[in-house]
């Protein structure tokens, strides 16, 4: 057992976990949205920011990749780390305007409005890759990829191209945090001769 | 390059001791007269590219054709950058030294006949003091070079980096001779240690404890172990690494035999951006002279010790010289950046204990073995020991690469060295660290110029790119440039940076349009940090740097734009108005013809007026009049 602190509050761990896993045992909050137990994390959302404090260094880590070590002293609700959310979130409302979830999830943590303009009123997916990583991982497949990198990165088809490889299985849209992959959906499987999702 | 007439025609035979090596330095130095007349012509980027090819034929042609006359037969070298690329083509005239500027195939003839054969100077190709105006014959007379400290640079500009002699003559291996036969692993190690070195690609991390830390994760997970040169130089306006690579491939290469036999590893990569297909060309020539000698590969001068290595072209992105990122390029995947919790000492390429150092970094390591930890750590300061390479660009007189102890004043490198602004004003502000470093003012001219004062001043080292900018740069455009930059760049994993460098650019492109308030400012400031703090790799935590040093050294500037809407340096597009003053106009007429969309009117001899409703800030009509009555306001 690995012991450590969060908000001063003294936690345990074993060996391996991440301190995101850690708090969550311990039901301290912190919010993620590109974290899913079943996949492997990828420390792309960064709305998992805490800090690290020792003496009068401090640095701001992803805590749902950071591992546990003994003596962690770990803040999640420091003045660094809601600045931090707050700009993710106000970015993530600009960027996704028509998910209903993110826009409750920034609700949750204070962050109602954006300074920023949409580029995209319809826009739901924020590129967090859960999708294609419950793909991989999960069911086998690889029948989503990130198309485009950078600023234009985002999540389709491998090549652009719909793909025979989807088995139709929906884990994809489960998974999604947003909502966002009910409508990429089609483009990823193409349009098979039988309507799958319309047998059941 | 081939037909390099001082190479010794000797068919490479394979070293067996540092006593053969010895030997053949020895055969090398006797075979060639030190007084015999030679020809260096500078063949770095920038000499190329200014026409340097051209002069080396013309001289080969013209001594053909003057050989008769002549009582040597000079020879022509053709070298690595010599660092003044401004002045170039350069050409070097030795034994005496004397170095001619902006050398063209037509000044070559009188070049032989005044030089070569009558022994005399060609002035008009002479350098010029120009605060004195005397001229000055020799390269270590000229201010440029005299403040100078060449370490990493020692040979470059000096020999044909084609030509293992001439690596060999001017005591290149002798390090590596010296590691293998006279100390232990263990002990190398221990002198990279004492030697204070800190990397050079950008953190400024110790290259002695990068390199214990790989030896602490080797004993735990065993070996293999790799040792990786980043060669993948991304920076605009950044030349050093190419220089060194291509002016002297032996020096990085021997770094890296050294280090691979300091860690045991029998592999290692050259990471070089596929940009600098030359540095590439050369590290091949020398990698493949270094084998036949029986410097790399199997059993190096019969040591026992195997190393051997490849060169691994960059893909391209300015994210791939981030140490996982470039791991993973190399790897065969796409060039992403990783989390770095684990570090890449303990788990790089493949998962493996892996030292990643910059090109001038591991060029660092054959004179500190050379000539012991204790001479090296005299040069520069406690905390940053040694020297660094810097390129010199933007609003300076002497464009080119300089290395200087570390610790000397800012206000030296670009005022005595650089040769100042061309303007002869003072300099308004140096982005130190590339795009991603800051923007040191002037009144911060005396900031030592080492890893800790620069982070002191809110800006970095980074690898030593130095853009000097006078009051013609507008600090708000200036930011949003290397933001810009970085957008381009950003792998687009981690939300911060994907999101957060373009919404940070959409604020400054307001601001330079003159919408904006205080508080739009201080968002900005927030936001900055919320990036800095946020991203996932350096690249997105450093991209701020430049925003957040402009708005605190240049406040007011920031505020001229949102609060008056005027750019104090005339840039941005929509807050300027050219006008033609009439009492500077001669009604030359030059403009209007210019101007593209033909909004200047006036008759022939009599003022001329812009249309501000149609012009579109081009600024072509300023740069055409010769008599400077195109003002902005
Ligand atoms: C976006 C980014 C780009 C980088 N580019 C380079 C580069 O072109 N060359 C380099 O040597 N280091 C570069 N680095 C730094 C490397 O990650 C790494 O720290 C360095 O190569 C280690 O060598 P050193 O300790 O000798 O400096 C870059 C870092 C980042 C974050
Ligand atoms: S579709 Fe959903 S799961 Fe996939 S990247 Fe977009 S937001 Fe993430
Ligand atoms: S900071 Fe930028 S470049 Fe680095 S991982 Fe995040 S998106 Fe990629
Ligand atoms: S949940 Fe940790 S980075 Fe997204
Ligand atoms: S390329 Fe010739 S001086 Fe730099």
């Amino acid at each position: 057992m690995i012991t450590f602190k969060i908000n001063d509050q003294e936690v345990s761990a074993r060996p391996g976990w991440t301190v995101l896993e850690t708090a969550r045992e311990h039901d301290i909050d912190i919010p993620t949205l590109c974290f899913h137990p079943a996949v492997s994390a990828s420390g792309a959302c960064r709305l998992c920011m805490v800090e690290l404090r020792e003496g009068s260094w401090s640095k701001l880590v992803a805590s749902c990749i950071y591992p546990v070590a003994e003596g962690l002293q770990v803040f999640t609700e420091t003045e660094r780390v809601r600045n931090v959310r707050r700009w993710v979130f106000e970015m993530l409302l600009a960027a996704c305007p028509a998910s209903p979830e993110i826009a409750r999830m920034a609700a949750k943590h204070g962050v109602t409005s954006t300074r920023f303009e949409s580029h995209d009123p319809e826009q739901t997916c924020m590129v967090c890759g859960l999708c294609a990583r419950v793909c991989e991982e999960v069911v086998g497949l690889s029948a989503i990829a990130t198309v485009d990198r950078g600023v234009h990165k985002r999540v389709g088809a491998p090549f652009a191209k719909p793909t025979d490889v989807c088995v139709a299985c929906g884990s994809c849209v489960t998974i999604c945090p947003t909502g966002a992959m009910q409508s990429i959906f089609d483009s990823i499987r193409g349009v098979p001769a039988t309507n799958l999702t319309q047998l059941g | 390059m081939h037909n390099s007439a001082i190479a010794v025609k000797t068919e490479p035979v394979r070293l067996q001791s540092a006593e053969e090596l010895n030997a053949l330095r020895d055969r090398i130095i006797a075979e060639r007269d030190p007084q015999r007349l030679e020809v260096v012509v500078c063949h770095g980027t920038g000499c190329l590219a200014s026409g340097s090819a051209k002069v080396s034929q013309a001289f080969r042609d013209a001594l053909e054709t003057a050989g008769i006359q002549a009582k040597v037969m000079p020879g022509i070298k053709t070298t690595g950058c010599h660092g003044l690329c401004s002045r170039g083509p350069l050409v070097v005239i030795r034994p005496q030294g004397l170095f001619y500027q902006r050398v063209q195939p037509k000044d070559v003839a009188e070049i032989v006949q005044r030089t070569l054969i009558e022994g005399q100077a060609v002035d008009r190709l002479l350098y010029r003091n120009p605060d004195t105006g005397d001229l000055v014959f020799t390269q270590d007379d000229i201010p440029f070079y005299k403040l100078q400290e060449r370490v990493v640079l020692r040979n470059v500009g000096k020999i044909d980096p084609t030509d293992i002699s001439d690596t060999i003559e001017a005591g290149g291996y002798q390090a590596l001779a010296k590691a293998l036969t006279t100390m232990t692993p263990e002990q190398v190690v221990a002198e990279i240690e004492k030697s204070g070195l800190r990397g050079r690609g950008g953190a400024g991390f110790s290259t002695g404890r990068k390199w214990r830390s790989a030896l602490s994760a080797i004993k735990k997970k065993g070996r293999p172990v790799y040792v990786v040169v980043n060669g993948d130089e991304g920076d605009p306006g950044a030349f050093m690494d190419c220089a060194v690579m291509e002016g002297d491939p032996h020096a990085v290469l021997e770094g890296l035999i050294i280090g691979a036999y300091a860690l045991g590893a029998e592999n290692g990569y050259l990471y070089v951006r596929a940009e600098y297909p030359l540095a590439i060309r050369h590290l091949e020539i020398a990698m493949a002279q270094a084998r036949a000698y029986g410097l790399l590969g199997e059993n190096i001068l019969n040591s026992g010790f195997s190393f051997d290595a490849r060169i691994n072209r960059g893909a391209g992105a300015f994210v791939c010289g981030e140490s996982t990122a470039l791991f993973t390029s190399i790897e065969g995947k796409p060039g992403n950046p990783r989390p770095k919790y684990i570090r890449s000492v303990e788990e790089g390429l493949w998962g493996r204990p892996t030292v990643l150092n910059n090109v001038e970094t591991w060029a660092n390591v054959p004179p500190i073995i050379a000539r012991g930890a204790d001479w090296y750590n005299q040069i520069g300061v406690p905390h940053s020991t040694g020297t660094k390479v810097f390129s010199l660009v933007g609003k300076v007189n002497n464009v080119g690469l300089v290395e200087v102890p570390m610790g000397l004043p800012l206000s030296t490198l670009v005022e005595k060295i650089g040769g100042g602004v061309p303007n002869g004003k003072p300099f308004k502000a140096v982005q130190t660290g590339g795009p991603s470093g800051g923007c040191i003012p002037y009144h911060l001219k005396d900031t030592p110029v080492d890893y800790d004062s620069l982070v002191a001043a809110g800006s970095m080292m980074g690898s030593g790119g130095m853009i000097v900018m006078d009051d013609s740069d507008c600090v708000v455009d200036v930011a949003r440039y290397f933001l810009h930059f970085l957008e381009e760049e950003s792998c687009g994993k981690c939300l911060p940076c994907r999101l957060g460098l373009t919404r940070m650019r959409e604020i400054l492109d307001s601001f330079s349009k003159g919408v904006g308030s205080e508080q739009d400012i201080a968002d900005l400031t927030s936001l900055a940090q919320a990036i800095q703090d946020g991203a996932l790799c350096a690249l997105g935590a450093s991209a701020p740097n430049p925003v957040l040093t402009t708005i605190r050294y240049f406040k007011e500037e920031y505020l001229a734009h949102v609060q008056d809407h005027r750019c104090p340096a005339g840039v941005c597009k929509d807050l300027i108005t050219y006008a033609i003053d009439p009492a500077l106009c001669t009604g030359c007429m030059t403009c209007a013809r210019q101007c593209p969309v033909q909004c200047i009117s006036g008759k022939k001899k009599q003022p001329h007026v812009i249309d501000a409703e149609k012009c579109l800030r081009c600024g072509i009509c300023k740069e055409s009049c010769k008599f400077g009555a195109v003002l902005i306001s």
